[in-house]
């Protein structure tokens, strides 16, 4: 029963990696995994893909020893196994990259890789051989890192090395990474599809879980697409196309790559000249127009957080001045900002979007206290903020089983329309919107863009902060590229390629309008 | 003579009962555990001394007592913080507050006297070369704690489970374990510290006889980051102004003022190092952070109250 391709000769028949047969996981109130089967044969790259709540972690983490499954069973290498915990997994050679890294940022990369499997001499760890191990491991696979560098200090792409080096120290043969590009950038993914087709080819076996298109595309040799916890589709990605993925994740057809009309540009909204904000932002100067979104790129850490902070009002202003629909707001409090005309939805919506634990109807009321709701001696009247919940959650199509749960009971997609739409609802001059999709499936996404299009065609100023770059290209009318602090590029919509974007974040170009106009490319 | 050989081995007097409690404190921090009932754990060690050496003749058992009385009473923090996942702070003021008590209740029950149990009787322990063989080991003890820490195997998992015990336990490390056993191990040395303080410093059992040494500990574990050498660092300077005050006493200072001096000192090193870790890391929640690091990767999680999201 297990698909062999057909050129191989019949006696050499190798039993798959990794098999899962009807695999069925029920949760309360959801079927997570039904009956799913999933083949992964020795040295190849399979992508495993799906939304959010498809069913790919459960799956995975049956496959790893972290959940027991209701029905079905388990094989490696053809023997049917039964993990109690993910040491039992290590133990049969299986190792897994969890998409938020379970690294010692203290200890040096050579104690990362060989902890709890130390080369030892008299119950002292062996610090010698633990670097030469740890070299040895880097130069067979290019995953080249200083055995003796503090974790801590080490960039996102050369953490996920030290934690695919961990495994491979451990012997696994079959690596499961976790939405391993989400934090990378192109160059860095790039990198790590290299090393991923090395140990392809030297017999390892890799499970890419991804809901990524361009990564699966570009690096596994089959896919096995989930929706809703059943298998949507079996393919090979030689005969694949993007199109035909996304509507088997969705299961219905996906417009992707939208190229949205230009708005009709006003007045300058947002006015930001020589903006300092401590180290982190450094003379930045930019414009944002009535009608027009601007979009800032750029790798996680160049500035782009503390940039949105400081116009938010979350972070002091050094140097430089900040006029908000003509009114100088460089150094005023957050209400004031607002009151002069913004909205604004950061980046960690759990933290400091919304207040997780309080109801849905408590969080769309915040910051609505001030003027919608309002009422006399200071006190909201609980059936103005049931009725303004309402209306909300209707507008913006937030499902939620009753506005008077805890934000925390929402899905991701769902937590994120509450907050958009609580602040698209103050309809201000100036919406200041930071990573709107991060960790929001596919169709949430679409629903978010049209709104944040819909407020700019409305005649209202944006500026998005993502570090998707699809999401740059398909919403913005100007894209700004932030490097080390500052604004090191800039490009009008037309000239948008993601080849250039890429070099751009990476520090790779500087160029702003007017220092070169034409033949600057290099 | 002000500065003399006296009041280096007055100095070293002062520092051991402080020197092995925060290196029992250390060791629970580099497991991830907030130790703050050093002085309850010194506190149970001077009474069980005291009590046990009377009674058995023995100022050897009563430091064996000693520690096995703390260890046993540092188990009070292992099950609340690390079995029942309790705050550490909560139960470490506990301890303090409940060794304060429970030491004066058992001498008033035990020895029928209030405030100091003293007698010319009481065995205390011998003196080598000026001083107690619990100075020497305290001095052994950081030496052995800093190998341990930094080249043994045990160490190494150790600082990884107080880093982050969830990729300690992804890597097959039980992080209850390790750190049951940096609680259990920090009662032993403040076992070690009560049996200095009540048979070696001086010889008798008094009420809140620690007289916040514990807590001076405390700060010397975050003086000293955790590191045996630099813990040894911090309890020194504590050390100097404990037998300074006591000799700016002789010169005819009153004694409330050069009580203070270790307080004063404690209160300026915290200040000290917080303003220069302040200057560090502008905001702890907003540390530095390495280009390409999420501010949170939690947020890219949905919320699935089953914990088992997509």
């Amino acid at each position: 029963m297990t698909p062999q391709p057909s050129d191989r000769p019949a006696g050499a028949v190798q039993a798959p990696a990794v098999e899962l047969l009807g695999i069925t996981k029920r949760f309360p109130g959801t079927l997570a995994n039904d009956a799913v089967d999933l083949t992964v044969r020795h040295g190849e790259i399979h992508a495993l893909m799906g939304e959010n709540g498809a069913g790919k972690s459960t799956l995975m983490s049956v496959l790893y020893g972290m959940t027991r499954p209701d029905a079905g069973s388990v094989r490696i290498d053809g023997r049917d196994v039964s993990f109690g915990d993910p040491g039992d997994a290590m133990a049969a050679g299986l190792g897994m990259v969890h998409q938020s890294f379970k690294l010692f940022d203290s200890l040096t990369v050579a104690e990362n890789v060989v902890y709890a499997a130390e080369p030892r001499r008299f119950g002292f760890v062996d610090r010698a051989a633990a670097r030469g191990r740890v070299r040895e491991l880097a130069d067979t696979h290019g995953l080249t890192v200083d055995p003796d560098a503090r974790v801590g200090g080490l960039p996102v792409g050369l953490r996920q090395r030290v934690e695919i080096l961990k495994l491979l120290h451990r012997g696994a043969r079959t690596l499961i990474l976790d939405e391993p590009t989400a934090v990378l950038t192109p160059a860095e993914a790039d990198a790590l599809f290299a090393v991923l087709r090395s140990l392809a080819a030297q017999g390892r076996t890799v499970i890419l879980v991804t809901h990524k298109l361009r990564e699966v595309l570009e690096v596994s040799d089959n896919v096995t697409v989930l929706r809703d916890g059943r298998v949507a589709a079996r393919l090979r990605t030689a005969t694949t196309t993007a199109d035909e993925i996304a509507a088997a994740m969705t299961g219905r057809a996906v417009e992707l790559d939208r190229v949205h009309a230009p708005g009709a540009r006003g007045d300058v909204v947002l006015d930001v000249t020589g903006l300092n904000a401590g180290d982190a932002v450094r003379d930045v100067d930019l414009t944002v127009r009535a009608g027009e979104i601007v979009g800032v790129a750029g790798v996680a850490g160049n500035g782009q957080s503390e940039l949105v902070e400081a116009l938010a009002g979350l972070r002091p202003v050094t140097a430089g001045r900040v006029t908000l629909s003509g009114r100088d707001v460089t150094h005023a409090s957050a209400a004031g900002r607002r009151a002069a005309g913004l909205a604004y939805v950061p980046e960690d919506r759990h933290a400091v979007g919304t207040a997780p634990a309080a109801s849905v109807a408590d969080n769309l009321a915040m910051g609505h206290h001030r003027t919608a709701l309002s009422s006399r001696r200071g006190l909201l009247p609980p059936a103005a903020v049931r009725t303004h919940a309402g209306r909300l959650v209707e507008r913006f199509g937030i499902k939620a089983a009753t506005p008077d749960l805890p934000a925390a009971t929402l899905s991701g997609g769902n937590l994120q329309k509450l907050l958009i739409g609580r602040e698209l609802a103050h309809d201000a001059p100036l919406l200041l919107v930071e990573q709107p999709t991060r960790g929001v499936d596919i169709g949430a996404i679409q629903n978010i863009h049209d709104q944040i299009i819909a407020y700019r065609d409305a005649g209202h100023a944006v500026l998005l902060v993502s570090a998707e770059l699809s999401e740059i290209r398909g919403l913005s009318d100007r894209v700004l590229v932030m490097y080390e602090g500052r604004v090191t590029a800039e490009y009008p919509k037309d000239e948008l390629d993601e080849r250039t974007l890429g070099l751009a974040m990476a520090g790779g170009t500087a160029r702003r309008p007017g220092a070169g106009q034409d033949g600057d490319e290099d | 003579m002000f500065l003399d050989s006296d009041l280096l081995m007055s100095v070293l007097r002062a520092l051991t009962p402080i020197l092995l409690a925060a290196l029992g404190g250390a060791l629970c921090e580099r497991a991830g555990v907030f130790n703050i009932g050093l002085e309850g754990l010194m506190l149970v060690g001077c009474f069980t001394a005291v009590s046990t050496s009377w009674f058995t003749g023995s100022p050897w058992l009563g430091v064996l007592a000693a520690a096995l009385a703390s260890a046993a009473y540092s188990l009070i923090l292992a099950v609340g913080a690390v079995t029942l996942r309790g705050d550490a702070v909560v139960l470490g003021v506990a301890m303090n507050l409940l060794a304060a008590g429970l030491t004066s209740f058992l001498l008033r029950t035990v020895f029928g006297v209030q405030g100091t149990f003293d007698d010319p009787s009481l065995a205390g322990l011998p003196v080598v070369g000026g001083f107690t063989p619990l100075t020497y080991l305290s001095w052994a003890a950081v030496v052995v704690a800093a190998v341990l820490l930094s080249r043994h195997v045990w160490g190494l998992r150790l600082r990884g489970v107080g880093e982050s015990p969830d990729a300690a336990a992804t890597l097959g490390v039980n992080p209850a374990r390790h750190k049951y056993a940096a609680v259990l191990l920090s009662g032993v040395l403040c076992g070690l510290a009560g049996a200095q303080l009540a048979l070696g410093n001086v010889t008798l059992f008094s009420e809140n006889m620690t007289a916040g040494r514990g807590w001076i500990a405390v700060v010397a574990v975050m003086l000293g980051r955790a590191v045996p050498l630099g813990v040894l660092l911090a309890a020194l300077l504590f050390g100097v102004a404990e037998a300074v005050g006591f000799r700016l006493q002789g010169l005819g200072l009153p004694q409330q003022a050069t009580d203070a001096a270790p307080y004063v000192v404690t209160l300026g090193a915290l200040f000290i190092t917080t303003a220069r870790r302040r200057g560090r890391t502008p905001r702890a929640s907003r540390g530095p952070r390495t280009p390409g690091t999420p501010r949170s990767t939690g947020s890219t999680r949905s919320t699935d109250p089953s914990g088992v999201a997509s």
